[in-house]
């Protein structure tokens, strides 16, 4: 029975760390990850940076889609466009600081979610949805344009910079984690804080219930694009460390095919909710992964065997898919809440 | 305090509302009564500006509102009430009481991302103040942390006034309060509008189709019926006006007839 969540002050109780699990929890978590990049390989290393900086897109697809309750099919544009400003601000300026590079993706990526949230002023659901997946070609279609082929590489890619702090060149996958890793936190943080507050509550509240929110006083014009330029910020956010990641980027990187990937990861951790885009994301970009090894390990290095176990890999990460939207439409965080109410009543209940 | 002004809205060819006129009166309850689909709610709807009337004026204290946004008359202090539920289901109780709050904090999301500091100050002051205001005032600090959605429907309806009243608002509409509550509920809802009159002077607009509620609260009673005001004035005279009387009955004597056909 976990008991003692009693406070004597609001303080307490309006904080974000309101009962010891979570300031455990957190503590355990910041923990892990000043740890692991000692312990871990370079193949490890880059999996976890690529998990990070997708976290990071998803936590804020989730800021729109999650708590706002409008759809997106174009967020992978707005990560497009975070990677490609990264690129051209080095192209111009090389060697600018990288948090300057970032703040001016976030930004730039944020206008442009302005731009293609427009059309949630006017419609919802599935019509939203249709209307922002043109993001995802209007984005590539200029990217690829050969008026912007001297930053952006047009179709061939192009090469990006690594991050550079005061003289010290970030080139191992293991410097590259010290830079995402705390970006991470500190972005989750701010999500975090957002939806306890006035700001997230009213997104919330026009997700729960659009005209009870506009009588409470919510522009819901206002708050539905400021709701879109956040998301995409983060997205941009993503996107510049991608770049920085990365040797090397192409347009094809960022399409549709990202933008699903994002809505999978969303919905497989949870919508709404801070934990749902950390375990989603891990499982969706894990579990390919893990049946990569498993693959290899029946096959036994055999080429033969491996060309006919390959293409299942792909079917029972689909068929995990189908079977998350039908067994826990509600995500891995309802797996987790489940877990935390049978052992916050054990030994009472079930 | 509040006026309208020769109100007129149709939807198609259904008048909803027809040269409504009235004023509520500062500080006082006006009640609108009249049977179903005379336009009481389409009334309210136009009050908090969900619909345009087509013609007429809407006047807060002796400014047009006619063609104000719904969240700007917010800043007014107009404040309402749905006669079908219309709270946060995802939220908890405090959660939907503090959205009451949205229009006195100041924190956009700057501010409100990294917390400490004005953020959380004001947070703070809110919370100590709907505590004080809203949750001992409507006897809600047993259910502060539990999501709406598995309240009964009679304390679903107390958190809706409880988030209208977060707003510290000069005009309360309440569409049917206490429909679908039990006689205690009930009289537990006509002690809370007495008491937020008494205590903060609002100003209340109030739909409701108990009578007995409507003449002991009601300072002023406005009768629609099919979108016609057919009249006003004190509970007494309304009661007693021929027009009202037949209105009422007229509906009566047609479900009784149309009873009897089936
Ligand atoms: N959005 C709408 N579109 C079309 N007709 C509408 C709309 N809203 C209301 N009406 C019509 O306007 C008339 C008045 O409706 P209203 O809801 O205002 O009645 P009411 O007095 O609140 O009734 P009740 O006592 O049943 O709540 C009805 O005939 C209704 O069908
Ligand atoms: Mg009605």
């Amino acid at each position: 029975m976990i008991t003692g969540n009693y406070k004597t002050r609001y303080q307490d109780d309006e904080s974000i760390w309101n009962n010891w699990a979570k300031r455990w929890g957190f503590a355990l978590s910041i923990v892990f990850l000043v740890v692991f990049p000692f312990v871990a390989d370079n193949y490890m290393l880059l999996l976890a940076g690529q998990i990070a900086i997708f976290i990071i897109a998803v936590a804020g697809l989730n800021v729109l889609v999650g708590y706002t309750g409008l759809m997106s099919l174009g967020h992978g544009a707005f990560f497009a466009i975070g990677a490609y400003t990264a690129v051209a601000i080095h192209h111009e300026w090389p060697g600018t600081f990288p948090l300057i590079t970032l703040v001016v993706s976030i930004l730039v990526a944020a206008a442009f979610g302005v731009l293609f949230g427009l059309p949630a002023l006017r419609v919802k659901g599935l019509y939203l949805a249709v209307a922002t997946l043109s993001a995802n070609f209007i984005v590539l279609f200029f990217i690829r344009e050969h008026w912007f082929e001297e930053w952006t590489g047009g179709v061939r890619g192009t090469e990006t910079p690594n991050a550079v702090f005061f003289g010290v060149e970030l080139v191992s996958q293991q410097a590259k984690y010290f830079m995402i890793a705390p970006i991470m936190v500190i972005m989750l943080l701010f999500a975090q804080n957002l939806f306890r507050t006035r700001f997230g509550r009213a997104l919330i509240a026009i997700r729960d219930k659009d005209y009870s929110a506009e009588i409470m006083g919510i522009s819901l014009y206002s708050y539905k694009l400021k709701s879109f330029a956040i998301s995409a910020g983060y997205c941009g956010a993503a996107g510049c460390l991608w770049a920085y990641f990365f040797p090397a980027i192409l347009p094809e990187d960022f399409g549709l095919n990202m933008s699903i990937t994002l809505l999978v990861c969303l919905v497989a951790g949870g919508m709404g909710r801070t934990l749902g885009p950390i375990f989603g994301t891990m499982l969706i970009l894990l579990v390919p992964e893990m049946l990569k090894v498993i693959v290899s390990m029946v096959t036994d290095g055999d080429a033969m065997a491996q060309r006919y176990f390959s293409p299942m890999r792909d079917i029972v990460f689909g068929l995990m898919i189908i079977g998350f939207l039908i067994f826990e439409p509600m995500g891995l965080v309802n797996i987790w809440d489940r877990f935390w109410r049978f052992l916050s009543r054990w030994p009472f209940a079930k | 305090m509040l006026t309208v002004k020769d109100a007129e809205l149709s939807f198609g060819g259904i008048k909803a509302l027809d040269q409504v006129s009235f004023e509520a009166r500062s500080g006082e309850i006006t009640a609108i009564i009249g049977p179903n689909g005379a336009g009481k709610t389409s009334l309210f709807n136009i009050i908090s500006g969900f619909y345009r009337p087509q013609r007429g004026q809407i006047l807060f204290d002796n400014t047009d509102i006619t063609r104000m946004r719904a969240d700007k008359r917010a800043n007014l202090g107009i404040a309402r009430t749905f006669q079908n539920l219309a709270l946060f289901r995802g939220m908890t109780v405090l959660d939907n009481i503090k959205l009451g709050g949205h229009i006195r904090l100041r924190s956009g999301f700057w501010t409100s991302g990294w917390f400490y500091g004005s953020a959380q100050r004001e947070e703070l002051a809110l919370r100590a103040q709907i505590e004080r205001d809203v949750i001992d005032f409507l006897e809600l600090d047993h259910i502060r942390n539990a999501p709406v959605a598995i309240l009964p429907y009679g304390l679903q309806k107390r958190v809706e006034l409880g988030r209208a009243l977060a707003m510290q608002p000069n005009v309360l509409l309440l569409d049917e309060p206490v429909a679908g509550m039990n006689r205690e509920e009930t009289e537990d809802m006509a002690r809370f509008i007495l008491d937020i009159q008494e205590r903060w002077g609002t100003t209340i607009l109030l739909v409701e189709h108990d009578m007995g509620m409507v003449m002991d609260l009601a300072n002023q009673v406005v009768v629609l019926n099919f979108g016609r005001q057919i009249a006003s004035g004190s509970a007494d005279s309304v009661q007693h006006n021929p027009a009202v009387i037949e209105a009422y009955l007229g509906t009566k004597a047609t479900q009784e007839a149309s009873l009897q056909a089936s």
